[in-house]
């Protein structure tokens, strides 16, 4: 139980990094937080007590094996996430060559 | 097995590829070989349209044929509402790539351009052909991601806080939509969707099922703009490069938004009154607020971008009102219809939306600005761009005889059916304002006179004429699926699939 608690605080640190920070960089860093929070998730709920590696082993068909579809569900996040991270990155360097500074405050063209 | 099915995301992601490799070495390769890829996945998009019926076809990835009725393996799913969908995507889709071809001439770097294009094209055809809730998840997240890239395509300041914007918001989404399969995986111990409907209908756990639910809403709802997620839609759709526009606001939003809140809750999920009510109300809301905040808007694309909020918002009230009669169970027939409508009007809206977004390129392609109040008097000088325009702007405020009519007409019907007369007010009143909005568009951008001096403008080239000119065809031939004959060959099967509750699962589980 515990762990999950707290995977769910870590879950908030990254949407509390997410609303309250100016910086376009800790915006994304944030967002890498809550990322890997969701992640952590996901081994929890693959997760069985007292399992091993799902690697069949003929002499012990008794074993107890952890879910791997989770752990795969997560590897194909983990670069989905990367190239989003990667994407955003891209987006900040751009935004701080035009305006030259990662303050959002001050990058306010649109509105309305 | 139907072995045409992978050819949807296959023929796209190798175009992307080719593109990118070929493309450098061969000039004007990359224009051509993308409407080519686009129109031929029309084609088979149109077979499946008139031959798929009330039949469901499955395409199993890799042979994995399923072990004692448990599926495994990934699904491809083709049926009624699939194939209306893999339409809009692929045929809206040829046609801004082909009027790409000379209005992407501004911008340097076409090989990306027409290469994330196909990436966007595969991901869309990927989310709505999978019968996967993980493959959707990341068939999503190739179309977003092209499409941030998209975004940002003119590089300047206003694109790239527009992009910045729609990735926050559209990775909040991800997260919520990832949180929702992993809790649903962890009850229900599969991600068929088919399957899941099946686990569920075993028992389950009220609230638990209803967070599931919420979580899911919100994910997809962000990603459809529904109104309290909207904040990104006309940012975004107003900084991206016309036929990209286009294709966000005519396809993206319909293809990874609304059509998987449809077939979640209608054919995974068990239709609860609760959430059918707060779907309805999260309808009217975008209905009524996205037309408000559209009719003070001066530039052409942002006022373009609110009301797709606010049609998406009749299409997703109409399917509510749907769910509310399904989950009641009462009144089958007035349920068909107002799902029926808000099909109608998906369709529809993309091919008016679309053909907009086009003209507004048009303009902004001849005399270089967004803002109304420099326009003007451009119909003598483009006419094809004005008679197109024209026709969209009275099928989107549903004027006769135009296909936006017909499909506001079956909604407001099924709503008056259903007594929900305060809604039907509503999508009256609500029309009305789009078409005093669009009378604006009008008058300020083709008829008023002008007293700036410009140079002497010409009509578009021939390849962003040609495309406006089908889509006005189609905006007027659209208005035949009210004739009953053809409406049963095409919607019906859609609206079957939906809302028979059994049907979906108990098909694919036993191919």
């Amino acid at each position: 139980m515990i762990a999950y608690i707290m995977c769910f605080i870590l879950f908030l640190v990254g949407l509390y990094g997410v609303i309250t920070r100016r910086n376009l960089v800790k915006i994304a860093v944030s967002l890498s937080i809550m990322e890997i929070s969701i992640f952590l998730l996901f081994a929890l709920i693959g997760y069985v007590d007292g399992g091993v590696a799902p690697i069949v082993d003929p002499a012990d068909p008794v074993k107890t094996y952890v879910d791997p579809l989770p752990q795969a569900m997560v590897l194909t996040a983990i670069v989905i996430g990367l190239a989003t991270t990667a994407m955003l990155m891209t987006i900040i360097i751009r935004l701080y060559r035009k305006y030259g500074t990662f303050d959002i405050r001050e990058i306010k063209n649109l509105r309305g | 097995m139907n072995p045409l099915l992978p050819f949807f995301v296959i023929t796209p992601l190798a175009g992307a590829f080719l593109i990118m490799i070929i493309g450098r070495f061969v000039s004007d390769f990359n224009k051509y070989f993308t409407s080519l890829i686009l129109l031929f996945l029309a084609c088979i998009s149109f077979y499946f349209l008139f031959t798929t019926g009330e039949n469901i076809y499955v395409y199993k990835v890799g042979g994995w044929e399923p072990v004692n009725k448990v599926p495994i393996g990934i699904y491809m799913v083709m049926d009624g509402f699939t194939a209306i969908i893999v339409c809009i995507i692929n045929l809206i889709g040829f046609l801004s790539a082909f009027y790409s071809i000379s209005y992407i001439k501004r911008y340097t770097a076409e090989n990306y351009f027409y290469a994330l294009f196909c990436l966007m094209i595969a991901g869309m055809n990927g989310v709505v052909i999978s019968g996967d809730l993980f493959n959707i998840f990341v068939f999503l997240e190739i179309s977003v991601i092209s499409s941030y890239a998209l975004v940002a395509f003119g590089v300047e300041k206003n694109e790239l806080e527009a992009s910045f914007k729609y990735q926050v918001l559209g990775a909040l989404a991800s997260f919520l939509i990832l949180i929702g399969i992993g809790l649903i995986y962890w009850k229900a111990k599969t991600l068929n969707i088919a399957d899941i409907k099946t686990a569920f209908s075993n028992g389950y756990d009220k609230t638990y099922y209803l967070f599931v639910q919420i979580v899911i809403l919100s994910g997809f709802g962000l990603k459809a703009a529904i109104i309290p997620f909207h904040a990104w839609l006309p940012d975004a759709h107003s900084s991206a490069p016309s036929p990209i526009s286009a294709m966000l606001s005519g396809v993206l939003i319909k293809a990874v938004g609304i059509y998987v809140i449809i077939r979640l809750f209608f054919n995974m999920f068990i239709i609860s009154e609760s959430m059918s009510i707060l779907i309805t109300t999260l309808g009217t809301l975008s209905m009524v607020i996205g037309v408000f905040l559209a009719i003070g808007q001066w530039d052409i694309k942002r006022l373009l971008a609110y009301h797709s909020i606010s049609q998406m918002g009749y299409v997703v009230l109409s399917v509510g009102i749907g769910m509310i009669l399904v989950s009641r169970g009462i009144k089958p027939e007035v349920a068909a219809l107002a799902i029926t409508g808000g099909i109608f009007h998906l369709i529809n809206h993309a091919a008016f939306k679309g053909l907009l977004f086009l003209n507004a390129g048009a303009i902004e392609y001849t005399i270089g600005t967004r803002d109304l109040k420099e326009m003007g008097g451009l119909a003598k000088d483009m006419p094809a761009t004005s008679a197109t325009s024209f026709v969209a702007s009275m099928s989107i405020s549903g004027i006769p005889p135009f296909n936006g009519f017909f499909s506001k007409l079956v909604i407001i019907i099924a709503a008056v059916m259903a007594r929900f007369y305060l809604l039907a007010v509503l999508a009256v009143i609500v029309s009305i304002i789009t078409l005093a909005s669009f009378l604006k568009f009008q008058r300020y951008a083709f008829y008023n006179k002008s007293d700036i001096k410009r140079d002497k403008i010409k009509e578009v080239p021939f390849p962003m004429v040609f495309s406006m000119v089908i889509l006005s065809i189609i905006c007027l031939m659209l208005s035949l699926l009210i004739i009953p004959e053809i409406r049963e060959t095409i919607l019906t099967p859609a609206i079957n699939i939906l809302t028979d509750p059994l049907k979906y699962s108990s098909t694919i589980i036993g191919q």
